[in-house]
Parts: C-alpha cells; sequence; structure tokens
C-alpha cells in the first residue's frame, strides 16, 4: 500500500541534512507552512539554503529559522518587509547571503526544475542590474534574459486537503508557490488540514497530484494570520 | 494652479481603462485606482476584471470588519474578496499571464520614468536599503500598456520624468503613458505628448518640473 501520510512532525522531517537547499512555500504568511518550518527548526539541520518569496516576518518559522544562524543563503523576490527586522539584520551584518530574484522568474525558475527543463529566456529584468552577467538574446524582436532552473533538496509547503498518495488541493491564494515547489524538489513535504479517503477528492479538482509529494502530515486548522506586509522604503513609488 | 489630488490622479486613470479589460493594480498610490472604478449602478459602469500576481482574478473589494481571512489576500498582503466568476490558481500561472501579454494595463509607482519609458520604481541603490523587486521587473514588461501614476516631482522638487533614470532601472522602454499630479502624458516614438494638464497650469510651468522636452497639448 502507498502511504504517504507521516503521524508527526519528527517524521516529517527526518532525514533533512545540513546544507540543504529548503523551498519553503508560501506568500507573506498565505500558504507559509508556519508549523513545519518551526518543525525543521526543531529537527537541527543547518547550514541551509532558503528559497522563498520573502525572508521571513515577526519572530517566528523563517524569521526564527535565520535568527538562529541556521541559513546560509536566502533566494528570493521581496526580503525586505514591515517585520523582517532578523533578515535586516543578518543581511547588513554579511551573515546571511541574499540572491535576489523577479517574482515571477522565482516561480517559472522553480517550475523549470520541476519540469526538467535546463533554463529559459524571459523579458523579465532584460536591461536591469538584476540581469547583469546573463547571457542574452533577442527572440521575436524583444530582448531576453537566460534564466537556470532552481532545484532544491526539500520542499515544506502548506496545502488544504490531501490523501494518502499525496494528491493535494489548497485554499484560495494560500496555494501561490505551493504547486511549483512540490515538483522541483526531491523530498516534499506538505501539511494538509484535512486527509481524506483516496477517491475522495475530486479528480478534476486535485491540484497537486500525487507523484510530486513524499509525505503528508496533518495538522490542526488556525486562522492564518494577517502579516508580511510590505514597507515603503524612504522615497519609495507611493 | 491646482495640482490633482490622489483621488483626482486615480480617477483620471479609472477613465482609461475600458470595459472587460484585465488590470492589475500596484502597490500604493495604483491601488486608490480600484475605488474608482464606476459601480455597477452607474451611468459609465465597465466591468474590469483585477489581477493580483499572488494567485486571483477577480479581486473584489476589501472585506467587512471581521470577515478578513488572510488565505485571501492581494499582492500587497492585505485582505481582499473574490467576485463571481474569479478565480484562484499558482504563481507561476499568475506570472505567465503578465509575461504571456495576457494582461491589458498595470499600472505602477515610480521613483523615475525616461522619456523614452524606462521605468525605475523597485531600488533607490542607497547602499545601505536591502533590495526587494517582488514582482515590480515582472509588472513592468508584462501588460500590454504600463500606466504609470506618480507625483511629477519628488518632495524636493526634482523632476521625475527624466532624460535617463539615475536609480536602478525596473524595465527598458516598457512605460506607455504617466499620470502625476500635474499633468497626463503619453510616451511615443517622438518624444513625451502632453495629454492633459491640470486646470491653471501653464506648458513652460509643467516643462520646467520635467526634465525631458515636451510635445505640446494637441489642441
Amino acid at each position: 500500500m502507498i502511504d504517504k501520510i507521516v503521524p508527526h512532525f519528527e517524521a516529517a522531517l527526518a532525514g533533512v541534512p545540513d546544507g540543504a537547499t529548503v523551498m519553503i512555500g508560501g506568500f507573506g504568511t498565505a500558504g507559509l507552512p508556519n508549523e513545519l518550518v518551526e518543525a525543521l527548526i526543531e529537527q537541527g539541520a543547518r547550514d541551509l539554503t532558503v528559497i522563498n518569496n520573502n525572508a521571513g516576518n515577526g519572530e517566528h518559522g523563517l524569521a526564527k529559522l535565520l535568527a538562529l544562524g541556521r541559513v546560509r543563503k536566502v533566494i528570493c523576490s521581496f526580503p525586505r518587509q514591515a517585520d523582517s527586522h532578523h533578515f535586516d539584520r543578518l543581511y547588513r551584518a554579511g551573515q546571511v547571503e541574499l540572491e535576489l530574484v523577479p517574482q515571477g522568474t522565482l516561480s517559472e525558475r522553480i517550475r523549470a526544475a520541476g519540469a526538467g527543463i535546463g533554463g529559459f529566456f524571459t523579458p523579465t529584468g532584460y536591461g536591469t542590474d538584476l540581469a547583469q552577467g546573463k547571457e542574452v538574446r533577442e527572440i521575436n524582436g524583444r530582448m531576453q534574459v537566460f534564466e537556470r532552473p532552481l532545484h532544491a533538496d526539500v520542499a515544506l509547503i502548506k496545502a488544504e486537503r490531501g490523501d494518502r498518495w499525496g494528491n493535494l488541493t489548497y485554499r484560495m491564494t494560500a496555494r501561490n508557490f505551493g504547486p511549483s515547489m512540490a515538483m522541483a524538489a526531491k523530498l516534499t513535504i506538505a501539511s494538509v488540514h484535512e486527509v481524506v479517503a483516496l477517491g475522495e477528492l475530486d479528480p478534476e479538482a486535485i491540484v497537486t497530484p500525487g507523484l510530486f509529494v513524499q509525505r503528508v502530515l496533518k495538522i490542526a486548522r488556525a486562522a492564518t494570520l494577517g502579516g508580511g506586509f510590505k514597507t515603503a522604503a524612504a522615497g519609495a513609488p507611493a | 494652479m491646482k495640482r490633482w489630488t490622489r483621488d483626482e490622479m486615480a480617477r483620471r486613470v479609472a477613465r482609461d481603462i475600458p470595459q472587460g479589460s484585465v488590470v492589475n493594480l500596484g502597490i500604493g498610490l495604483p491601488t486608490l485606482v480600484a475605488n474608482h472604478l464606476p459601480a455597477p449602478c452607474a451611468a459609465d459602469y465597465r466591468e474590469v476584471m483585477i489581477h493580483s500576481e499572488n494567485g486571483v482574478l477577480g479581486v473584489g473589494p476589501a472585506p467587512a470588519a471581521g470577515e478578513e481571512d488572510y488565505d485571501l489576500v492581494n499582492a500587497g498582503k492585505q485582505p481582499v474578496t473574490l467576485l463571481p466568476g474569479g478565480s484562484y490558481f499558482h504563481h507561476t500561472d499568475s506570472f505567465a499571464m503578465m509575461r504571456g501579454g495576457h494582461l491589458d494595463i498595470c499600472v505602477l509607482g515610480a521613483f523615475q520614468v525616461s522619456g523614452s519609458g524606462d521605468l525605475a520604481n523597485w531600488h533607490t541603490g542607497a547602499a545601505d536599503a536591502i533590495p526587494a523587486v517582488g514582482g515590480a521587473m515582472d509588472l513592468a514588461i508584462g501588460a500590454k500598456k504600463t500606466f504609470v501614476m506618480m507625483e511629477h516631482c519628488t518632495k524636493s522638487g526634482e523632476a521625475k520624468i527624466v532624460a535617463a533614470c539615475s536609480y536602478p532601472l525596473t524595465g527598458v522602454a516598457c512605460v506607455s503613458r504617466i499620470y502625476t499630479d500635474l499633468a497626463v502624458l503619453d510616451i511615443t516614438p517622438a518624444g513625451v505628448q502632453v495629454l492633459e494638464m491640470a486646470e491653471g497650469l501653464s506648458l513652460g510651468e509643467l516643462q520646467a518640473a520635467t526634465a525631458v522636452p515636451l510635445l505640446p497639448l494637441i489642441p
């Protein structure tokens, strides 16, 4: 019997090695698998490269992982937030490396890894600092920048319902990076609020087919809290 | 001379959004545009689909107090609602909508716009600033038309429409129209064309506040 349901956090995070590249889903707090990140903190892996849209909010989850000095490098699109003080401090002190990627390019690089694509040309970022040193080519009359796939050892994602084959559905905009990250990691660990019997998820509505998921952990539902609001830097666009 | 207020600027942008458009409104000033799209009861009502890059099309108004659900947020991470007909999708599809040219109009804020439509709106380049780009570069090049909404000059009075951006670029030759508190201007192959000016403003005054030559209003 195929059964990807794991009984507790320890089983969910078992075997994540030091030095791993870990994708973490979520856009701000929506879709952020905070409980799995807390479990990763417990688990102890260090020297991590973290791929997330942001770089942690407040005191918990990714912010805490950073504060504990467990992250070597962050690959993200928007680290600067109202409550990203742990990242801000580490970055200014040169204690964490940052690879800044335009959001759509970040997502597509993740998808490309999952799809077995060796990279792609995109018009995004052409002529900007974020394209420096990258190959450019004119395609269909438009200048485009070559971007490489982003693979990961582990993906931590938050879904809504799941079954023992690893099939997943999501809730509202909490879906965000989950489906692409699930494709791109060797080990995808999904938290769900409901585990249902095989066959109960409408096959027409399954968003992430089970083969992209290795472990499913049921956690109690708690309302998603707000947070991760963008801040305007001095003189930022009004 | 009477400068346009932020709400007047937003109302002016809203007027240029045609029936049936798919629109993305950037963080900050551009989000005001949603408040000025004509309501269904209005004579000039236009049905518009609002896209937010975190995976939602058909964004509705802000929820009533106490009804917020932080699983349903916009790009600014503020709680929103979904209109009937609205849909959710994952991030990669959402940016494919943008990059693939499926959005009609994107409205963005800016630090600077060059006379040829280069946009700088993501980073001041200050040494201690933490760079954060988000979806700005994707948005700049993604829609069929990119509108910029900004104050005409900086707080210290420097022109924000310039010959070449001094701030780091977000996109090259991507802006089609600029709405400021003084004027509405089109970026054209011939130059920056004045379309409208605030009441009582002379072309000379507008030119003095703009660092590229302006093509005067066509009467």
